[in-house]
């Protein structure tokens, strides 16, 4: 028989003893239902306490089974909860940028767009809540493929369809630029998805730093982009990259993006996953 | 472009100063917000007060407390931005409605706790006071229905109930007022010369004002049992009542306005027929009527928009819905359908319709159009084909039929056609109970991109007054919309789920039998 961890099985055990009957024990009651000393029952606890999987009542010192127990149940953000946590934040990021925000998250072989902000100059938009959009050439759904593994799979084994010119379709040049968009934490869409069209995104992240969703700005191509040369809106050959991190690699070559909309979509992100990370049940 | 571009260095990045700071004195908590010339949040503090619950239906705050918070979260603000006095322009109040305080002028001190306007204890009271006629004895010159949210009858208990108080007043030795003049008195000096004053609107929820002459009026007063000595005087929401002293010396104290008067000058509805609606766990929607205090015949009240400086007064149709974001929290806490507030959407997504389901909330009466204290809940039409999901999608729609029966009211009262809903909240963040909205409204349904409307009204209307903004016109140009709905359901749909909505809340009335 295979040698089994025994701080793992009193672990579980402790977890059992407060999921029956009385629910809240204090340490000498735990300890003497599992004959084991206090010491070590106080352990176990500190450190199931740690993982949140046991709180300590403030009050009596007793223990109770945590929150994070319920969470590895229903181990998926709800993406409603998600859009309430992120609405003031993506509303700052689309005032800051004076671009549309959109965020998304991994559904379907694709990315849902569950909240959208419009570019806040007051002309007539359409609200796109609902809609999906390819994993590998929109900023949103390469910072997805990048971080979460499911995500990446199916952008791996799927069909990367040629959108434009700028499009990457091949494999190993699209594992560069997951690979890239892991370095530095941020993905781009230079008319790769649309023409005319720029994109920027960013991975929300929740307290354990899973990948829940990602948010970023999209504009024209003049006003995401540096100094956007005639020929990277017509699609052809590349301009000179004058940087390493704001630069991002289409199929026609590299193009800078400008580095205060960067700042901006980076903020935001980390601002929505630090609200996440606040989250209590 | 080039203007936002300098200013996108961070998310919490804001514009140079100097600014305009606004305290919101709220129910549960006060806070004070800072913001730039486009109207962006630069900063934010807040601390909660103490909620005094001495019997039931009795809500009582300690001023005492609120005015310690109230400079606490000024300076806290301050801090957090990184500014000094120096850097603010002006300070803009907005408040609590109704909450009545009487305090002793010679020494500042409360001489009760505050009477919160969710407090029924005078309920007996008001009846009492519409002898013969009911509950719209006074509404031809306040616009109001006896109730006990108002403040005059909350006056008058004090008066009665608390030893001393009657020959006090009568002796000129309080003072009355709603937060706004709590707030105001004690940042202009207290004892020491502070000004007693209130705005136009927080006066127009006393019922002791005469909406058409904007002062006090003597015969109700007198009805009413209040010394008129004890009155704040009236002035505008938007001009400068004094300057502050202590931490604050030398800023301009220069805006009032009550909390949903607030919030829609911070939508900047200030044209006739612009309507604001904010979603807490109750809802409030104001419709701008112009320079016409328009009677309500449909379950209204007619209340004070605004007045800016020596412009003439700004009125406005007022409906409130008792439960909305309150029947998301019964489904979350009583019923455990849902773990969040959030989740509320996804369960109502999971199905197409509300399976022939209706929810009609009363669950404390039906407020506006039709104030009827008999109602209690109900959940009508169910089959055994009806699902927990279809009952999520009902919970929704009773927020949007509410809201509909409010704008119904409000269009054959003042004769105008609502062209889009501007709304605010954190319901707002339901993307399917707005485009519900926009689908039973049949119209547009608009968030903006500050969550914040209320603050920043009182930040608006202070910045009018010191010249900080030239003009409305300059304010418009700050809104920004960030969502838009519009409607998409067939009109025979919306005719149909609408009666059936109708024949469910005839279904909730008269439930209580004759109370006594």
């Amino acid at each position: 028989m295979a040698r089994t961890i025994q701080s793992l099985e009193r672990a579980a055990a402790v977890l059992r003893l407060l999921a029956g009957g009385e629910r809240r024990l204090g340490l000498s009651d735990i300890a003497s239902s599992m004959e084991l000393p206090k010491g070590t029952a106080h352990g176990l606890l500190r450190t199931l306490q740690q993982e949140g999987f046991v709180e300590q009542d403030g009050a009596t010192g007793k223990y109770q089974l945590g929150a994070e127990l319920l969470r590895l149940g229903t181990s998926y953000l709800d993406v409603h909860e998600l859009r309430s946590r992120a609405l003031v934040w993506a509303d700052d990021l689309a005032r800051s940028s004076g671009e549309s925000v959109y965020l998304g998250v991994f559904h379907l072989q694709g990315v849902l767009i569950v909240h959208h902000v419009f570019r806040p100059d007051n002309s007539r938009q359409v609200l796109e809540v609902g809609a999906m959009q390819p994993l590998h050439s929109t900023a949103l759904g390469k910072v997805l493929s990048a971080f979460d593994p499911v995500a990446h799979s199916e952008a791996v084994d799927g069909e990367r369809k040629r959108f434009t010119e700028r499009t990457v379709t091949g494999l190993a040049e699209f594992e560069d630029v997951l690979e890239a968009t892991r370095t530095r934490g941020w993905a781009a869409d230079v008319e790769e998805t649309w023409e005319g069209l720029a994109s920027i995104a960013a991975p929300i992240r929740d307290r354990r730093r899973m990948p829940v969703g990602a948010v970023g700005v999209t504009g024209a191509v003049e006003r995401v982009c540096e100094d956007v040369p005639v020929a990277v809106a017509a699609g052809a050959a590349a301009t000179t990259a004058t940087g390493v991190t704001n630069v991002t690699s289409g199929a026609a070559g590299d193009v800078e993006l400008r580095p205060m909309l960067v700042a901006a979509v980076r903020d935001c992100a980390r601002a929505v996953s630090r609200d996440l990370g606040a989250r209590r049940f | 472009m080039s203007e936002t571009e300098n200013r996108s260095t961070g998310a919490s990045s804001h514009g140079e100063g100097p600014f305009i700071a606004a305290i919101d004195q709220g129910t549960t908590s006060s806070r004070c917000i800072v913001f730039d010339k486009d109207g962006r949040i630069v900063a934010v503090d807040q601390k909660e007060h103490e909620q005094i619950l001495p019997k039931p239906g009795w809500v009582e705050h300690d001023a005492a407390e609120i005015w310690t918070n109230v400079q606490q979260v000024v300076a806290g603000a301050l801090q957090n931005a990184g500014i000094t006095k120096a850097d603010v322009k002006a300070l803009g109040i907005t408040n609590q409605r109704e909450t009545t305080l009487l305090w002793d002028k010679a020494t500042g001190e409360p001489v009760h706790n505050a009477l919160v306007w969710q407090d029924t204890r005078t309920d007996t009271l008001c009846r009492e006071l519409g002898r013969n006629v009911g509950q719209d004895r006074f509404r031809r010159e306040t616009g109001l229905p006896l109730a006990s949210y108002f403040s005059g009858p909350k006056i008058r208990w004090l008066l009665d109930n608390v030893d001393g108080l009657r020959e006090r007043a009568e002796r000129g030795e309080l003072l009355f007022g709603t937060m706004d003049s709590w707030v105001i008195w004690n940042l202009t000096g207290g004892p020491d010369g502070g000004r007693h004053v209130t705005d136009v609107t927080n006066a127009s929820r006393t019922m002791l004002m005469n909406l058409h002459s904007m002062s006090w009026d003597e015969k109700i007063c007198q009805s009413m049992g209040v010394p008129m000595s004890v009155l704040p005087e009236i002035r505008s929401s938007a001009e400068v009542y004094g300057e502050a002293t202590g931490d604050l010396a030398g800023v301009p104290v220069a805006s009032a306005l009550g909390d949903q008067q607030a919030a829609l000058f911070g939508q900047t509805c200030y044209a006739e027929g612009e309507a604001k609606s904010t979603y807490g766990t109750g809802t409030f929607l104001l419709l701008n009527t112009g320079h016409e205090a328009v009677n309500s015949y449909n379950g209204l009240l007619t209340t004070v928009g605004y007045q800016i400086g020596d412009d003439r007064p700004v009125y406005a149709l007022e409906g409130a819905i008792a439960v909305t974001g309150s029947l998301v929290q019964w489904m979350r806490d009583q019923m455990g359908l849902i773990n969040s507030a959030a989740e509320i959407e996804t369960l109502a997504s999971s199905v197409e319709d509300n399976g022939g389901a209706y929810f009609v909330p009363a669950f404390s009466g039906l407020f506006a159009p039709y104030w009827r204290d008999d109602a209690r809940g109900v959940i009508a039409g169910l089959t055994r084909y009806v699902t927990k999901a279809h009952i999520a999608r009902a919970v929704l729609e009773a927020t949007a039929w509410q809201t509909r029966e409010i704008v119904d009211a409000m269009q054959k009262d003042s004769g105008v056609e609502l062209t889009a809903l501007k709304v605010d909240g954190g319901m707002t963040s339901n993307n399917l109970l707005m485009q519900t909205m926009s689908d039973f409204l049949d119209a547009p349904v608009v968030r903006p991109m500050v969550a914040e409307t209320t603050c920043l009204g009182a930040a608006y209307a202070a910045g009018l007054a010191v010249g900080f903004w030239s003009d409305t016109d300059e304010l418009r140009a700050n809104w920004k919309r960030a969502a838009e709905w519009t409607p998409s359901m067939d009109a025979a749909d919306r005719d149909r789920e609408y009666k059936n909505w109708l024949k469910a809340v005839q279904r909730t009335m008269g439930w209580i039998e004759e109370e006594n």
